[in-house]
């Protein structure tokens, strides 16, 4: 199994290099244009938010409702670097990025501390506490500009960043929740006090899932702002932070190529609805209402879409192989 | 404006969150749905108001009733299309809530293309400017606010309390299965739990646009929301939890505005709310109820 489970991990990074290709040159001719390549970025964007909320939410089991509270403390506190810092670009717009996160996990910290002391809806309110606090704060602050919004910010993010940004946090993610420490997080999903009595630190593993999840957040923050060149507060409102909520549970909670898929429609699909803008949210809340009631778990679930899977599935080995199979693994305990 | 009438216009303001938490609270203790829908329904409930008064022309008292019997069916509605089937399975919470935050957004969209997105403005209905106590500024919506909450309280008090359906509501809140074993039909309590719910949500959108008479589309996100943290600081599920949150919630507003910038209100009822959930989790009133293994 090990020899197969290398040979796959080779395709799939074979696979994103391409992908990675084929989308520079097309870029590269002009053949998509700046609305295109604009809303491509948004769609990557979107797949470092939606992955690190389901770590907190589809893994952890943890309703977060303020998620955009964590991406604009990023982006705000990379902007604000990459505004007043004065290194050049190529230095100053990596540690932009590291440091968008790490504010962010800062902010997670002191957050997180108090709020998973709570349960359930209360940890989504007070979460979605924090989130408004944060707005309205940045609001009224002068050197976060105010309700008038942060300008002036370089447009540092370009589609090699993004792309390659996206797919570390997904193999990031990834990687994280197929070792013992993942493990330990889905073991609290299940059942928090079974993890308890079993010896799993439950307060240590849910600070740290919490905490990765918004770093990452506070990543995206960051790209979204040297996208964008502009952050105004009342962008990361609730709305936002339902929307990537909305991602993740329409992909399915714990599973990551879920949040992905997910991900990739809902930003697409909003800007084809476009020229009937009138009934577009319209048809959206439909479209969510009925996912929800006819597949509550959403579209893949807690499964995995995989390479692996697909090939047994295609040799007919599919039922026997699951169990030990990596990409679909851990799944079947959950 | 003195710091007594600060309170009472607070108290004016708190009512109607009162009244909205009220409906969060009822719905929460049935289902353990935040029903985030639920401030929209004051949306469709100010709008019916309108278009009784504006369009139709219908008399005050006739607007009144007819917006609150269309919220309590849109309520009902609401309960059997979009969450009776995800109830009824069983489904995690969280497909419920993300079922409610459709609903939201199909509500706020869908008057938005009725109504347009630019706001409309409610003629007076009860207003008799403000009243004169001593060196008492109160303005008169404020103490019509305040009497119809408490009167409204107490109704529901005696609906929960004393009558057939408030038993098998309370019955279904407390353990749905072992009701369903006793005979009591628990869909008809959960159906008649959101109709009341909205019903409430009515009365609190007829206050609101005699207090504030200007009403938009998405009027019901940021006041349902309010609404709800009054639900959760009074103790969710504790009908004179959810009053006391909307009064404390109102009071603080009106304080903040008053004395420290209105900017501010939005975080520092937000920091009341998380300072209350990490000191007492269950609200003020609320019982703790420990999990058993």
């Amino acid at each position: 199994m090990k020899k197969k489970r290398t040979v796959f991990y080779l395709l799939i990074l074979a696979l994103v290099l391409l992908l990675y290709l084929v989308f520079a040159q097309l870029i590269d001719a002009k053949v998509i244009n700046r609305y295109y390549s604009g809303i491509i970025t948004m769609v990557c964007i979107n797949i470092i938010l939606a992955v690190s909320l389901n770590l907190a939410t589809g893994f952890l089991g943890q309703l977060v409702l303020g998620h955009a509270g964590f991406m604009s403390v990023g982006a705000y506190a990379a902007a604000l670097f990459t505004i007043h810092s004065g290194l050049p670009k190529m230095v100053s717009f990596p540690l932009a990025l590291v440091l968008g996160g790490l504010v962010a996990a800062v902010f997670g910290v002191l957050i997180g501390v108090p709020a998973l002391r709570l349960k359930g809806d209360y940890l989504a309110i007070i979460t979605l506490g924090f989130g408004e606090i944060i707005r309205v704060v940045i609001t009224n602050m002068d050197f976060t500009g105010g309700a008038r919004g942060l300008r002036g910010i370089k447009h540092l993010t370009d589609f090699t960043w993004v792309y390659f940004v996206a797919v570390l946090t997904v193999a990031a993610v990834f990687a994280f929740i197929r070792s013992r420490h993942g493990r330990a997080v889905i073991s609290i999903r299940e059942d928090e006090i079974a993890a308890e009595a079993s010896g799993i630190n439950t307060t240590y593993y849910k600070l740290l899932a919490f905490i990765i999840s918004a770093f990452f957040a506070g990543v995206a923050g960051a790209l979204y702002a040297h996208h964008i060149g502009v952050l105004i507060p009342s962008k990361f409102d609730f709305n936002y932070s339902t929307e990537i909520l909305v991602m993740v549970v329409l992909g399915g909670m714990g599973s990551i190529t879920g949040s992905i898929i997910a991900a990739v429609v809902l930003t697409i699909l909003p800007e084809f609805l476009r020229n009937f803008s009138d009934y577009r949210m319209v048809v959206y809340s439909v479209i969510l209402i009925c996912v929800m009631l006819f597949k509550p778990s959403g579209l893949l679930g807690q499964h995995e879409f995989s390479l692996v899977g697909i090939w047994d599935a295609v040799r007919g080995k599919g039922k026997r192989n699951r169990a030990d199979g990596p990409a679909v693994g851990g799944q079947k305990g959950a | 404006m003195g710091f007594l009438s600060q309170v009472i216009n607070g108290l004016g303001l708190g009512s109607i969150y009162a009244l909205v938490a009220l409906g969060y609270s009822m719905v929460y203790g049935i289902v353990q749905l935040i029903n985030f829908a639920h401030g929209d329904i004051i949306m469709v409930g100010a709008y019916a108001t309108y278009v009784l008064l504006v369009m139709v022309g219908a008399p005050l008292w006739a607007a009144v009733v007819g917006s609150i019997l269309f919220c309590t069916l849109a309520g009902i509605f609401i309960e059997r299309v979009a969450y009776h089937r995800l109830i009824n399975m069983n489904a995690p919470r969280i497909s419920l809530l993300i079922t409610a935050i459709g609903v939201s957004i199909f509500l706020q969209n869908l008057s938005q293309l009725i109504f347009k997105s630019d706001g409309r403005s409610v003629p007076n209905m009860f207003n008799f400017g403000t009243v004169q106590a001593g060196s008492l500024q109160i303005t008169s919506a404020a103490v019509i606010n305040i009497v119809t909450s408490v009167v409204m309280m107490a109704g529901l008090q005696i609906l929960v309390g004393k009558t057939k359906m408030g038993k098998a509501m309370r019955a279904t809140s407390e353990d749905a299965e072992a009701a369903k074993l006793m005979g009591i039909n628990t869909n008809s309590a959960i159906a008649f739990t959101f109709g009341v719910g909205s019903a409430l949500a009515a009365v609190g959108a007829v206050l609101y646009c005699n207090t504030y008479p200007m009403i938009t589309p998405y009027m019901g996100g940021l006041l349902g929301l309010k609404a709800f943290v009054a639900a959760v600081l009074g103790g969710i599920g504790n009908i004179p939890g959810a009053m006391l949150g909307g009064y404390v919630m109102g009071v603080a507003e009106s304080l903040t505005k008053g004395y420290i910038s209105s900017s501010f209100t939005d975080a520092v009822v937000f920091g009341i709310l998380i300072v209350v959930l990490l000191v007492k989790p269950d609200g003020l009133l609320g019982k703790n109820v420990s999990e058993k293994v």
